[in-house]
């Protein structure tokens, strides 16, 4: 084993099969996840997919129905959160409203009977690391949000602990604020270099973020990668449905042979899958579906060589430094991004080409990635 | 996938015993437990079983059957408190809701000194039955009270004696009980109409609805659940009617104005007739469930989960 | 031209006004609907205030006086006399020392019974809204229906019980019995309030090591001190109105002070001094009018809440 990889190797945070069922309804099934020292792990979904359940069932605040949770080597799945080793963030900051910052962020070591020297200065490193000395006699009514976050954090950071939980710390934010402290977040991480399990339902965050992200639907993990991969190569169409705004473009057809090569082909159309790395033979006459994401399109003057296709403009989204356009194409729309300078007229005729080394192909039945 | 030895740190934390698990809310919630258990399920259940005995100055075990509801339906006092309970309900069930339902709508206008108005109207509530009863046994006093007031106005054949016409006596209760009551009423209803979301007037408005019309047809059915919770309310407080009618009339003239807590109360503690007070407290139990559990059906039966 | 109708709607474009309405609707005070409004309010208003009226005329008259005269009349000479009378020498039946008795076993009976039934059921409100275990809930739904059942029909066990433990007819009797019926309004009045905070307060807390005694006293308790005082609201008035468990569960001599007003009232002996009897009406709903004036919007979301109580 390498030594610079020996500290990435190591398993901070690892789940065992996992399960967790209220009565009839199953929230997490059978789940398997290892996160590494020092990794920050966001699990990513839409609500009730069972992210924060997840995050509840490692803090603690939960019982697992079935399953191990073991944290820096400890099997920690009976254990009271406190005995964890674990920090927690929330959403609505959870800021005790009777007291000051002070009593807030040295509440936990009050409770454990930690001395009072050793609390002051654990207060005082925290308060000066996330920059809220000023704030420290005030309560948390007389502060903004962005502030009573960073109290919130300053609470997981005075105990000193090897895992921070983030339970959809930004979402009660507005835009403006949320960019700022995300951007705080991922300092922090790079600064501490602590373990981070991050929930969100928000993908820039965590494509901005993670260093892996876990996504989740119906209690299961549909991707475990890094985001680039998500992003590049998802492994079924849920993940590639999911990820990216707008949404990834699709085209059902089937696999079919002309002039010796493995081609696309639809009602309406068909194309050459030239350039497509593909992980499973692609067999003639499978059902498909072809997903293609918007910046992945090349419009008129980007077109070059290859298969050229033309698609009517439908309707046209200027968004500044992009343009959105949505194309009629093979009876279908889809949306492609080209530059906020380049303006189209509702009707005009547009030459397409597509990008295969960047496109998904997912089996018409499973889903899973080809 | 990495391999890690997860399995072998050996698991020290013990799984505690599911009794002992979160024992603290189990010890904090005893006095809960026992009261809802003993004294609620337990009390009530032993009163039904002790109205099918024979009991009179002690509680005994020897069972007669129905004996003591026979004697109860056969006995004329409580005939006049049931038929006192059944005209002083329906009829103050239908003047509670409607007076603290027009109150109500007197308010929502947007009225100036809105906080004066709800102050002397809830302030009867504040105020025990016993207080009411005898301020309006003063009121109603035939010598000094209304009565005199408006004959020696030159009325001089008025009459209105409620407390002594056996005939009309509950009447004289229901005026007090509604002064007394009626605030509360209004409180829920205003509390309802709040409620109700303000593009709906807005929409109506633009709509051209009048006013009457908007209450009658669109209001009025949007606030169905707070008229059911203030029906319960008023309904349970009906049957339990008791200190009013004590302090009010102490049951008379003779007994033209008794009600069933009284009787139950009389037969339980002077009579020394415990089975007949059981017996009776049983069917006003019967009285209450018949009230409780259409509700409690409709209100919870639907939403099992949450 | 007037320059007054003159107005700029854009920087660069001055534009003229239209003739016709402009601003405000002139509104007339006294419209019909206002008459209308306010009359039926007023109306009301007086029927309400009547009884308070009367109350207070009548206990300043003296007797001769109210013979002759009609009740709602002013006093024509005001004497504090039968306040006096009401609250040091009234006769009950029993003995002759006003309603000064009644007050004080009142105060005695209701401060410990306030204090006990807040405590116990702010407690189980508690652990009902954050610390639920199995079954919990079933006991509440119980606690709840038991709320709507006639005293009536769990007085005589209650007895039973008291008498067991000796407990029967003494003061600690009586503040068992108002802990118990007051425990479910009060305990749906705290375990709504503290379900309706944030969750994640009672998370972050569990993180931070705390335990459930060391949560409900240094986290709930300070964050409920107004739900604390809309309880005592509750049952200060509801203790001191209350008539029946005064009369099943005391002995004469620690009568509560309605029970004492009901007997001074009715006693059947004697010559009916109506001055005397207002006076001490007054002075036994004084301590519940006192609250609810001071209370006030409190007191509303107090039997909001609560009123469900009979």
């Amino acid at each position: 084993m390498h030594d610079n990889l020996s500290s990435r190797s190591r398993t901070s945070v690892s789940i065992r099969e996992l399960s967790l069922s209220f009565g009839a309804v199953t929230v997490l099934e059978n789940l398997n996840l290892d996160i590494y020292d020092g990794e920050f792990l966001v699990l990513l979904g839409s609500s009730g997919c069972g992210k924060s359940t997840l995050l509840n069932c490692i803090a603690g605040l939960l019982e697992p129905t079935e399953g191990q949770i073991i944290i820096k080597d400890r099997n920690v799945t009976w254990e009271e959160p406190k005995d964890r080793g674990i920090g927690m963030v929330f959403q609505s900051y959870a800021l005790y409203p009777q007291m000051t910052v002070e009593k807030n962020l040295s509440f936990g070591l009050r409770v454990a009977r930690v001395p009072r020297d050793e609390i002051d200065r654990r207060v005082k490193r925290a308060a000066a690391i996330l920059q809220i000395e000023p704030l420290l006699k005030r309560k948390p009514a007389e502060l903004s949000g962005g502030q009573r976050q960073r109290v919130a954090i300053g609470r997981a950071l005075v105990r000193d602990v090897d895992v921070f939980l983030f339970d959809e710390p930004l979402s009660n934010l507005d835009a403006k604020l949320r960019s700022e402290l995300r951007v705080e977040i991922k300092r922090l991480h790079q600064s501490l270099q602590n373990t981070m399990i991050y929930v969100t339902h928000d993908q820039i965050e965590a494509l901005t973020l993670a260093d892996r992200i876990a996504i989740m639907k119906s209690g299961v993990i549909q991707q475990l990668d890094d985001p680039i991969t998500i992003y590049n190569r998802p492994r079924n169409r849920f993940v590639a449905g999911f990820i990216g705004s707008p949404s990834m473009n699709f085209l059902s057809g089937e696999l079919a042979e002309a002039g010796g090569e493995v081609v696309f082909r639809t009602a309406d159309t068909q194309f050459s899958l030239a350039g497509y790395d593909h992980a499973q033979p692609l067999i003639p006459g499978r059902k498909v579906v072809l997903g293609l994401r918007p910046e992945h399109i090349k419009v008129d003057r980007d077109v070059v060589g290859g298969e050229v296709h033309e698609a009517i403009v439908d309707i046209e989204e200027p968004m500044g430094a992009d343009n959105l356009l949505w194309l009629k194409y093979a009876g279908q729309t889809m949306s492609v991004r080209i530059g906020g300078e380049r303006r189209y007229r509702v009707g005009s005729r547009v030459k397409l080409g597509f990008d295969m080394t960047m496109a998904s192909i997912f089996d018409g039945e499973t889903e899973e990635r080809l | 996938m990495t391999d890690i030895p997860v399995t072998s740190p050996a698991t020290k934390a013990r799984r505690p015993n599911r009794l002992f698990r979160n024992l603290n809310s189990k010890v904090a919630s005893i006095p809960m437990i026992v009261t809802s258990v003993v004294i609620f399920l337990g009390g009530t259940l032993w009163t039904v079983v002790y109205s099918f005995t024979s009991s009179k100055l002690l509680p005994r075990l020897n069972f007669v059957g129905i004996d003591q509801y026979e004697r109860l339906w056969a006995t004329p006092r409580w005939l006049v408190s049931i038929q006192n309970l059944a005209t002083y309900g329906i009829l103050s069930l239908i003047f509670s809701l409607v007076i603290g339902f027009v109150l109500a709508a007197l308010m929502d206008q947007k009225i100036r000194f809105e906080n004066t108005f709800r102050t002397i109207f809830l302030y009867p509530f504040a105020l025990s039955f016993i207080v009411t009863g005898l301020v309006w046994q003063w009121i109603l006093n035939p010598e000094f009270g209304v009565q005199s007031v408006v004959r020696s106005l030159g009325w001089t054949s008025f009459t209105f004696d409620p407390l002594y016409n056996e005939d009309i006596v509950i009447y004289g209760i229901l005026i007090a009980a509604l002064w007394q009551g009626t605030g509360l009423v209004m409180c829920l209803m205003l509390a309802g109409l709040r409620g109700i979301d303000e593009d709906i007037w807005k929409a109506a408005r633009v709509d051209g609805i009048p006013m009457w019309r908007t209450y009658l047809f669109i209001i009025i059915p949007m606030m169905r659940p707070v008229f059911v919770t203030t029906l319960v309310i008023i309904a349970s407080g009906i049957v339990r009617i008791y200190d009013l009618v004590v302090a009010q009339t102490s049951g008379g003239p003779g007994i033209a104005s008794d009600v069933p807590a009284k009787y139950v109360y009389d037969y339980m503690f002077f009579a020394q007739n415990l089975g007949q007070g059981f017996a009776a407290s049983t069917m006003m139990l019967l009285a209450v469930a018949i009230v409780i559990v259409p509700w409690a059906y409709l209100e919870f039966g639907g939403r099992k989960r949450g | 031209m007037d320059k007054s109708t003159i107005a700029t709607v854009h920087p660069d474009m001055p534009a003229r006004r239209y003739p016709g309405p402009q601003g405000k609707r002139p509104r007339k005070a006294l419209s019909g609907r206002n008459i209308m409004l306010y009359g039926a309010l007023g109306l009301a208003a007086l029927y309400y205030l009547l009884p308070l009226y009367v109350m207070v005329v009548t206990s300043l008259k003296g007797m001769p006086e109210i013979r002759v005269g009609n009740i709602f009349s002013p006093p024509l000479e005001i004497t504090f006399e039968p306040w006096v009378k009401a609250w040091a020498q009234a006769c009950t039946g029993l003995n002759c020392d006003g309603l000064s008795r009644g007050f004080w076993n009142s105060v005695k009976i209701m401060v410990p019974s306030v204090i006990v039934s807040i405590a116990i059921a702010s407690v189980n409100g508690y652990a009902l809204a954050n610390w639920r275990f199995k079954g919990a809930d079933l006991f509440f739904t119980i606690l709840i229906v038991g709320a709507f059942i006639p005293y009536q029909v769990m007085i005589y066990p209650i007895v039973i019980v008291l008498r067991e433990l000796g407990l029967y007819g003494t003061l600690t009797g009586l503040i068992v019995v108002h802990s118990i019926f007051g425990m479910p309004i009060l305990t749906l009045l705290f375990r709504n309030y503290f379900v309706s905070l944030p969750e994640e307060l009672f998370k972050a807390a569990r993180i931070d090591g705390a335990g459930f005694w060391q949560i409900y006293f240094r986290i709930m308790l300070p964050m409920a001190l107004p739900i604390f005082v809309v309880a005592m609201i509750l049952q200060v008035t509801g203790i001191w109105n209350d008539f029946l468990f005064g009369v099943v569960f005391t002995r004469p001599e620690n009568y509560p002070m309605t029970v004492q007003l009901n007997n001074i009232v009715n006693s059947v002996q004697g010559v009916k001094e109506y001055n005397v009897n207002m006076a001490a009406t007054l002075l036994t709903g004084a301590v519940p009018l006192f609250v609810y004036f001071v209370s006030g919007r409190l007191f509303v979301r107090g039997i909001a809440a609560g009123a469900v109580k009979g």
